[in-house]
């Protein structure tokens, strides 16, 4: 069915689609409207779940958790400061390997206060164990939201959802929203591998001595090695049924590339907007991959793309304050040992919420290719100085 | 007069409290009223150690840990989804310290109780931060030493009963290890409510109160006849029961009490004094609530 839908309620559909049991939400912009619909989708008993209105965050997530571990599948949405708050319990679920889905609208962090996008409220929770998926349309919203169960409820780790404020989260574009019954054939009904239950009483999160720690956190870093295959196989399988593919990356337009962009989120879609027009005008040396998990990072998948170019610019709506752009870092680890890579040019842009265009797409094009070398570490763009 | 203690014993022997421990009492006694149809949520406290490290556990029910500011939450998160699933028969129990209920989990505790979330949430009041050595919370009572009041502390405990009443949720009770029918009969009753229901239990530890081991029971006691910790119930917020065992409304001195307690010795008898007065005051204060609630 087709509806015309914001990249918000996109999450809420995708939600609902997944027949998430236990919504625990609390509201900030500009996550809100998820929670509205969602709250309107159980109210309506559009959706039989219990929606949990906590009364911040924190309790968010460790209400999910509660949730998770008692068997019920669990998503929520925030963004921001509400992510920030959670941090604790954000741990708490990858470690306690609870396959939870949730939503993250990017929004910077205060202060000043700022509603609007960059990536570094996400980025902060890189390394708590939860897979991420960055998110380019409304369309890739809801189909990825589904996937999130998928993924989360075969290897165990959480899913971080994530997509751009009202870049993304406010506009309104055409979606084809899958057939629920569809859904449930590619989502069959959640059914936890451990869980709190009366006939096999266990204690979950206790006292863990080092000698078992260690192995328990290992055991996190072999379920991301599993993710890559996992999810190449969740997007086969979601084409399959749903007749739509995503990648965890996507090499676009680079068969004949010497120059490659590198995004995430919405500045993929201004990135492709102008590199369909140099195409169209016969341009071809100038491709994209956009990254679309960023955990685990597909770091063979990306070298495999980006090996083939001269040169690299990576975009960055982020930054490692005191290194860089943070997707740069990735992708320069990602080369750590290998003989050979290009050059890579580091741009940061779009911090705060600051419009990124396609003038600045082309000019991000432009200086990569009229210099060998980056003259800086950090290439600003639309920065006034 | 009929053995009013289940046999069933739900905590197993083994597990990791210190002799004399009112918090490892308290909950084998609430097991026993709730039965094994009980989920358990513990916050970082004493109890996360009591129950025993990875892969062993001391209790026969499922049991979640959880971070020091989430039992309220957590526990909230586990009923939606018993809920949902159709397991409503299960009874859900969240276990916190006093800095788990009256410092750091008030938020998420006030946050359930106004949603009427419904769970029983336990609170074992040993006095301080007892997991971490011994340091102040809101719970520690006035004159207390502690790590981080090395004089004496000088502000009044937190009026948690109060505050849980404020709420208007349909149960709350003050219990004490040492009138264990008391004790069965609140917790039996609290399962059979529907809603928040709040037990304010008070648990003496020997190393943060520096007492001896064998005299735990015998200072609940004392804590219950002097007033310092009476027994009681609130229905609604508004309706309180006295259950105390002290007859006409009478409360000993609390100096034997006091003098028992090495966290309590520096006072001189001019501070005795001041704390004997805010107990009687406060006791006279409960007497007016049961008169015109
Ligand atoms: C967010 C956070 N801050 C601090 C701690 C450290 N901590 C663990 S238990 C504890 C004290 C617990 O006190 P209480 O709730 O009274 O329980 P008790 O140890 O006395 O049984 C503290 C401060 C923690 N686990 N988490
Ligand atoms: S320190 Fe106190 S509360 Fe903690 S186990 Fe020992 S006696 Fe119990
Ligand atoms: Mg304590």
């Amino acid at each position: 069915m087709k509806e015309v839908t914001t990249g918000n309620h996109a999450v809420s559909y995708g939600a609902m689609l997944s027949r998430a049991q236990v919504i625990a939400a609390y509201p900030i912009t500009p996550q809100t409207q998820i929670v509205e619909l969602l709250s309107n989708f159980c109210a309506t008993g559009k959706l039989k779940a219990k929606f949990l209105k906590v009364e911040s965050e924190h309790s968010v997530m460790a209400a999910s958790i509660g949730a998770s571990l008692a068997g019920a599948r669990a998503f929520t949405a925030t963004s921001g400061q509400g992510l920030a708050l959670m941090h604790e319990m954000i741990h708490w679920a990858a470690n306690g390997r609870l396959p939870i889905v949730m939503a993250d609208v990017n929004r910077s962090m205060a202060p000043g206060w700022s509603i609007w996008t960059d990536q570094n409220d996400s980025l902060s929770q890189r390394d708590t164990g939860w897979i991420q998926l960055y998110c380019e349309s409304s369309q890739e919203v809801t189909d990825s939201i589904i996937q999130g169960f998928k993924i989360a409820e075969k290897v165990y780790l959480p899913v971080m959802v994530i997509l751009d404020a009202f870049v993304l989260s406010h506009t309104s574009e055409v979606i084809d929203l899958p057939d629920i019954k569809l859904v449930d054939k590619y989502l069959p009904p959640f059914k936890a591998r451990d869980m709190m239950d009366m006939k096999n009483p266990r204690a979950f999160g206790g006292l863990v001595t080092p000698d078992f720690n260690f192995e328990l956190k290992y055991k996190i870093q072999e379920a991301m090695n599993q993710t890559i295959p996992v999810a190449k196989w969740a997007d086969r399988e979601f084409k399959r049924i749903l007749g739509r593919s995503y990648g965890i990356i996507e090499a676009y337009k680079c068969e004949k590339a010497d120059t490659i962009l590198v995004t995430s989120g919405t500045i993929t879609s201004t990135s492709r907007y102008v590199i369909n027009q140099l195409h169209a005008q016969g341009k071809k040396n100038v491709g994209i991959l956009k990254i679309r998990m960023f955990r685990p990072f597909p770091a063979k998948e990306v070298v495999a793309v980006l090996s083939k170019a001269k040169k690299v610019a990576v975009i960055d709506r982020n930054i490692g304050y005191g290194v860089g752009g943070i997707f740069c870092q990735e992708v320069k680890a990602a080369f750590g040992n290998e003989k050979k890579h290009p050059e890579f040019f580091n741009f940061i842009t779009g911090i705060g919420g600051r419009d990124v265009t396609p003038k600045d797409i082309q000019g991000i094009i432009d200086y990569t290719e009229t210099h060998k070398k980056p003259k800086e570490d950090i290439i600003w763009v639309g920065l006034r100085k | 007069m009929r053995n009013e203690i289940p046999l069933e014993e739900n905590l197993n022997s083994g597990h990791l409290a210190c002799p004399g421990c009112g918090g490892s009492l308290s909950m084998r006694l609430a097991l026993k009223a709730l039965g094994r149809k009980t989920y358990l949520v513990l916050t970082a406290c004493c109890w996360s150690i009591i129950d025993g490290p990875f892969p062993y556990s001391a209790v026969k029910i499922p049991l979640m840990h959880t971070a020091f500011e989430t039992a309220g939450s957590a526990a909230s998160g586990i009923r939606a989804a018993l809920d949902i699933l159709g397991k409503k028969d299960i009874t859900v129990m969240a276990w916190a310290g006093d800095g788990g209920t009256f410092d750091i989990g008030i938020q998420a505790l006030s946050g359930a109780a106004e949603r009427n979330e419904d769970f029983i949430y336990s609170c074992y009041d040993n006095e301080a931060y007892m997991n971490t050595g011994i340091q102040r919370s809101s719970g520690t009572p006035w004159g207390a030493w502690t790590t981080t009041t090395p004089e004496s502390k000088g502000e009044q405990k937190k009026k948690i009963m109060e505050i849980m009443a404020a709420h208007r949720i349909p149960y709350a009770a003050t219990l004490s290890p040492a009138y264990p029918e008391d004790f069965i009969r609140k917790y039996k009753k609290a399962k059979s409510i529907k809603g928040t229901k709040f037990m304010h239990i008070l648990s003496p530890c020997p190393p943060g109160w520096k007492t001896s081991s064998e005299q735990s029971m015998k200072l609940s006691r004392m804590a219950v006849e002097s007033g310092v910790f009476p027994l009681y119930e609130i229905e609604n917020g508004t309706k309180y029961t006295l259950n105390n065992p002290t007859a006409d409304f009478k409360i000993k001195p609390i100096n034997e009490y006091i003098s028992m307690q090495g966290r309590f010795r520096h006072l001189n008898k001019e501070q005795i004094k001041f704390m004997q007065e805010n107990v009687t005051s406060e006791w006279q204060r409960l007497l007016r609530k049961l008169k015109y609630a």
